[in-house]
């Protein structure tokens, strides 16, 4: 008997294997590998004219500990993380929940609210640039009407990232706000009638019922949204090239800056496998610590 | 019991855009009562429960609940507790946390409502369980959190939106006990919506048959069952339902009436004795009894119980009588005539 249970045991694992292969293949070639490559061609210096390239070991992590820029660049991305990600939740759960509800011209307000996300980054990016115009710009011209001098939005350290962290709430907002809705439309009808018939006030429904079951989506959502934190900095190329002066320079623009720009390909891998562990240690932290509090249907 | 009924419903209606939901609405139901909203899907049981309980408001007619008007109260003013089909859990909360939900929505202090909560768990059985999901509850321990959720405010009127529609078919019966039981010590006032006519005669005080948005006839099991006010309750009620036959078929009975039969009052006979010969179209055993079903021209639903085991032939010519004192008279629009 256990002969033909140990050959179903194996033919099940085969099975298993097989079906997770393709996806094992493309993620080795595309993710996997380029990972390990650019941690080891982070070990290794400069490869120059006069000087070839050698194994220095940590010596490029040293380099970026010690280049201010590296500070700024970090200091500029936490403050970028820490507005945008928690904002854009909240927005999108109050659109969510407006959307979600019985108004007029619901089919109106949800299509209004997800247009952003359609846009693509750099379209959207344009837009702005063309309301962050000094003078000309849309915001210049509201302003103007209330008698406030001009500002130019993106050309000063003092508003320059804040203009950009603004766009990036503004594009993210209505993506994050499809996922609320959908996790609403799954929340039974029935529980609000409950609530109803025990008096509950709609802000304590909301945060004691709507919240925590919405709970999954939101640790999904705060997943995306870090990582987008420091994955999304195509409008960094259309507004701000990270300027003035570095003030709204974020980790990804930087390390494409050091490749691409200034062909300093040992430093960016280096910098790249720090955004890498960081990513994954947030990662980790979410998903070991969120989820044991986390109610799954 | 008091003079004045505890739950009046006085010339109800709700529509939806034109559409009918229920209309003409009128009910009185007494306080400690047990009563049954019994009808097809679609008959409107449900909104005439939700009008009570404010979920949904009448666009005509009034409400009024412990001689108030609360037409147009919130479902929180009305001093009411529900049932829901589905139960409503709320599937993140524990057993406890769902009882005392309301609970603590009205600021009942800690001490009152752990001990309210013990009193409810204990009566529906759950102690024990207080800790766990309702997603680890089989369904018949969801009913019963869903119950004691309901009673551990201590309304007087209860509301039951088919509590039962969801457990299987033995269940269904010892819980049909508990709640009757359940009612009948804490003295509240039942309504419970229903489409299996056996939990409303079982259960019920009174029933309220309804039909297309409209009260079809309002009474005991015993009324419903052996004076149907019309055509509709008589060929609803009952398991088989009644015979409907026509008169002229029938020697001695005027032309143009509708006469229902029971199954129980017709007997079978040797041929050439019996008022009306029929062919058999279907017998069915039921272990105590057999049910024959029968077919003639001018008769629908004819049916026959026969104790024990009685194989007919389908297909097969049988006479049958019945004692004129059974026949129930309806006129041709289907209402019952008196006498």
């Amino acid at each position: 008997m256990s002969k033909h249970v140990n050959m179903e045991r194996r033919r099940q694992a085969i099975y298993g294997w097989l079906m997770l292969s393709p996806a094992a293949l493309m993620l080795s070639v595309f993710a996997f590998y380029p990972s390990g490559a650019t941690f080891f061609s982070s070990l290794f210096s400069r490869h120059t004219r006069r000087k070839p390239s050698e194994f220095t070991g940590l010596e490029n992590y040293n380099d970026l500990f010690a280049d201010p820029t590296f500070w700024l660049v970090v200091k500029n991305n936490l403050f970028y993380a820490a507005i945008t990600v928690p904002v854009s939740i909240g927005i999108a759960l109050a659109m969510a929940l407006w959307a979600n509800s019985k108004i007029p011209a619901r089919g109106f307000v949800r299509t209004a609210y997800f247009t952003p996300t359609v846009l693509p980054m750099i379209a959207a990016a344009n837009l702005w640039l063309f309301f962050y115009t000094p003078g000309l710009g849309v915001l210049d011209q509201i302003g103007a009407l209330f008698g406030f001098a001009s500002v130019n939005w993106l050309g000063q350290p003092e508003t320059a990232l804040w203009a950009i962290i603004f766009v990036t709430i503004w594009k993210e907002a209505g993506f994050f706000m499809i996922f609320y809705l959908a996790a609403l439309q799954t929340i039974p009808e029935d529980y609000k009638e409950a609530a109803d018939i025990e008096g509950t006030s709609r802000w304590t429904y909301t945060r004691r019922i709507v919240l925590p079951l919405l709970m999954p989506t939101t640790l999904f959502i705060l997943v995306n949204a870090m990582i987008n934190s420091v994955k999304l900095i195509d409008h960094l190329f259309i507004l701000t090239k990270g300027g003035p002066s570095d003030a709204s320079k974020l980790i990804l623009y930087y390390i494409w800056e050091m490749a691409f720009a200034f062909f300093d390909a040992p430093h960016a891998a280096a910098l790249t496998i720090l955004v890498l562990s960081v990513l994954c240690i947030v990662a980790a932290i979410q998903f070991l610590y969120l989820d044991r509090r986390t109610h799954y249907q | 019991m008091s003079t004045k009924p505890f739950v009046v419903l006085d010339n109800v209606a709700k529509r939806w855009n034109g559409q009918l939901g229920v209309e003409n609405i009128s009910l009185d139901i007494e306080e400690g009562s047990f009563v049954a909203l019994l009808g097809p899907s679609g008959c409107g049981k449900s909104t005439s429960l939700r009008l009570l309980a404010g979920l949904e408001l009448p666009d005509e007619g009034k409400i009024f609940i412990e001689g108030r008007d609360v037409t147009t109260s919130a479902a929180s003013d009305r001093n009411l507790s529900m049932v829901f089909q589905s139960y409503a859990l709320f599937p993140h909360l524990s057993v406890a946390e769902n009882v005392i939900f309301g609970l603590k929505v009205r600021r009942v202090p800690k001490a009152e409502r752990m001990e309210k909560m013990a009193r409810a768990l204990e009566i529906t059985g759950l102690e024990g369980l207080e800790s766990r999901k309702p997603g680890e509850l089989s369904g018949g321990q969801r009913q019963r959190v869903a119950l004691a959720r309901a009673i551990v405010a201590g309304q007087r009127l209860c509301l039951m939106d088919e509590p039962l529609s969801n457990l299987d078919a033995k269940l269904r019966t010892s819980v049909r006990k508990d709640i009757k039981k359940l009612q009948r010590d804490l003295g509240i006032t039942v309504v419970y919506v229903t489409h299996d006519q056996t939990e409303a005669m079982s259960m019920a005080d009174k029933i309220v048959l309804m039909k297309d948005g409209r009260i079809q006839q309002i009474g005991s099991p015993n009324e419903l069952y052996n004076s149907p006010a019309n055509t509709f309750v008589a060929g609803f009620i009952g398991a088989p339902a009644m015979a409907l036959i026509e008169s002229h078929i029938l020697g001695g009975v005027e032309d143009g009436y509708k006469i229902g039969l029971r199954a129980e009052n017709i007997s079978i006979v040797p041929k050439g004795e019996g008022k009306l010969s029929c062919n058999v179209t279907e017998v069915e055993f039921l272990g105590s009894e057999t049910l024959i079903g029968l077919e003639h021209e001018g008769a629908i639903g004819l049916t026959v119980l026969q104790p024990g085991l009685l194989i007919i032939p389908l297909g097969q010519q049988i006479d049958i009588t019945f004692d004129d004192q059974h026949l129930h008279f309806f006129d041709s629009a289907g209402e019952r005539l008196p006498g």
